[in-house]
């Protein structure tokens, strides 16, 4: 379903992205999992159209992202890690905007829509303002979201950060449900490890830009002669704390939340 | 075309929806024609240029139409970072549609902010010269509306950070509003002055809403459209360049 060769992404000097290759087969629930920084937002928005790869091959089912763009487009749904709600509107509404934005025909569109809100728990809220939703429901709701164009793939991109263990295992399962109903392929990162052994089939471990092992948690749990999946985690990528660059991005992010504090 | 539609009806309903915020923006407006109108009013009849009111009410509608159109565009910046912005560049749809969309509720919200404005003046005395002038204002309130959404959205898809925010209100959108003529007649400026109020898109504006409503113009309300259509043109094409160019 998704396969890379070679990828490389630099911004300037740093190379955030550097010579990875993978496969994602369809079907399949695959994770990055990764500490801050290591490149995994920067390959989701690779394979998502947003970024131009600086060297490298991507196909999504069969097609290249840069080449045939909006054909790719239609393929896949997102839940970036930076929410991309319109907090102003209702659940439906955003759920309306998405089906016209993806040219999903009137009728389908509804049906589908109350089909999602439904399994994600959101039916009865469906008309309420998306700025008096809880984390976790803002988070099932972008999901709901990225659902209702039938895409072939879903990319989660750190889709629990933030949320209590309640709202990341009710989300776990419905991702699950729909992986095995819809045979949506799943590719996802986190930064959890128990989440990551939990629903993925395949895991990559990437590290400063470079996958440093791909495998099932058992395997990566063998190699590392580790009885978890953390204590891999860390034989692979070692012991020392990173800090994510502090960029603008983190400073708008700090305003960000100011603000949605502001608004309650 | 549905797209632009439905961008177009999200700018306005979230408008719409926030009530409060109307009223907020309107308070700087009404201060103008409050402290200004009456302040200053007595020192122009003086002058000999007649009733500042009646002068200055299109400036001031000028002046929210401004503000209003500039705010949605850059507004752009915000949710580009953090909000639904990237939900709509991920979409199958060419950035063209999104982009004017968002400008033509950009533009169509600041009209309307322009209108109450005018509801207002009328409250505090301002008499149009007659009625059938009133299309041709809104005419010229729309196109300078669009003139700066579209400005507007090439800043704000062109700026990195709030930083720059600040950069540009202090640096153009009060400077836009002062060269104007908002608040001064434009006859016998100084020279340099002049020439800025002339490059200035609002001075247009200004003038040609003041010489619908007021019957008060200096370059001709057809020459005020030519020249705003001409910069809405310009400005539209800026902004669906700027915007076809942003990365996230
Ligand atoms: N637009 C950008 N410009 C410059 N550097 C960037 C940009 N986006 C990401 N980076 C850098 O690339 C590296 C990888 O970032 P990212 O892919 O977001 O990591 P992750 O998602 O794994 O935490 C980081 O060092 C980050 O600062
Ligand atoms: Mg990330």
């Amino acid at each position: 379903m998704i396969k890379v060769e070679n990828l490389v992404k630099r911004f300037g000097e740093l190379t955030a992205v550097d010579d990875v290759s993978f496969e994602v087969r369809r079907g399949e629930v695959f994770a990055f999992l990764g500490p801050n920084g290591a490149g995994k937002t920067t390959t989701i928005k690779m394979l998502t159209t947003l970024l131009r790869p600086t060297s490298g091959r991507v196909e999504l089912d069969g097609l290249d992202p840069v080449a045939k763009r909006d054909e790719v487009r239609k393929r896949f749904g997102v839940v970036f890690q930076d929410p991309s709600l319109d907090q102003e509107l209702t659940a439906w509404e955003n759920m309306e905007i998405h089906g016209v934005l993806y040219g999903v025909p009137r009728k389908v569109r509804r049906e589908r829509a109350e089909e999602l809100l439904k399994l994600f728990e959101l039916w009865e809220r469906r008309d309420a303002l998306v700025k008096t939703f809880s984390g976790g429901m803002r988070r099932r709701l972008e999901i709901a979201r990225g659902l209702l164009h039938t895409p072939k793939v879903l990319f989660l991109d750190e889709p629990t950060l933030g949320l209590d263990p309640q709202s990341r295992n009710q989300m776990w399962t419905h991702v699950k449900k729909l992986n095995v109903s819809d045979q949506v392929t799943v590719f996802l990162t986190t930064h959890y490890m128990d989440e990551a052994e939990r629903v993925a089939d395949r895991i990559s471990v990437i590290d400063h830009g470079r996958i440093v092992a791909t495998g099932s948690p058992a395997e990566l749990k063998e190699r590392t002669q580790t009885d978890s999946l953390e204590g891999a985690f860390l034989a692979l990528t070692g012991t020392t704390i990173r800090d994510e660059t502090a960029g603008s991005a983190d400073a708008m992010r700090q305003m960000a939340r100011m603000w949605s504090g502001r608004q309650k | 075309m549905r797209v632009v539609y439905i961008l177009w009806l999200r700018e306005v309903k979230k408008y719409l929806r926030s009530r409060t915020q109307i009223v907020a923006s309107l308070g700087s407006p009404i201060m103008y024609l409050g402290v200004l109108g009456f302040g200053l009013g007595p020192v122009f009849q003086r002058a000999g240029e007649g009733s500042y009111l009646q002068f200055m009410a299109p400036g001031v509608i000028g002046m929210t139409v401004l503000f209003s159109s500039m705010f949605g565009g850059i507004a752009l910046l915000w949710d580009r970072q953090f909000g639904f912005l990237k939900e709509t560049l991920v979409a199958p749809v060419p950035r063209l549609w999104i982009m004017a969309g968002r400008t033509l509720g950009g533009a169509t919200v600041a009209t309307f902010q322009g209108l109450l404005i005018f509801a207002v003046s009328l409250v505090a005395g301002f008499r149009p010269v007659s009625v059938w002038a009133l299309p041709a204002a809104l005419g010229v309130l729309v196109l300078t509306a669009v003139v700066f959404a579209a400005l507007g959205t090439a800043i704000g898809s062109t700026l990195k950070d709030m930083q720059g925010f600040q950069l540009v209100m202090n640096f153009m959108v009060m400077p836009i509003f002062f060269l104007s003529g908002a608040l001064y007649p434009l006859a016998n400026l100084p020279k340099a002055l002049a020439v800025l109020t002339r490059v200035d898109p609002l001075t247009y504006g200004v003038d040609g809403v003041r010489g619908a409503l007021s019957g008060i113009t200096h370059f001709g309300i057809s020459w005020d459209f030519g020249a705003l259509a001409f910069v809405a043109v310009l400005l539209l094409g800026v902004g669906a360049w700027r915007f076809s160019k942003i990365e996230i």
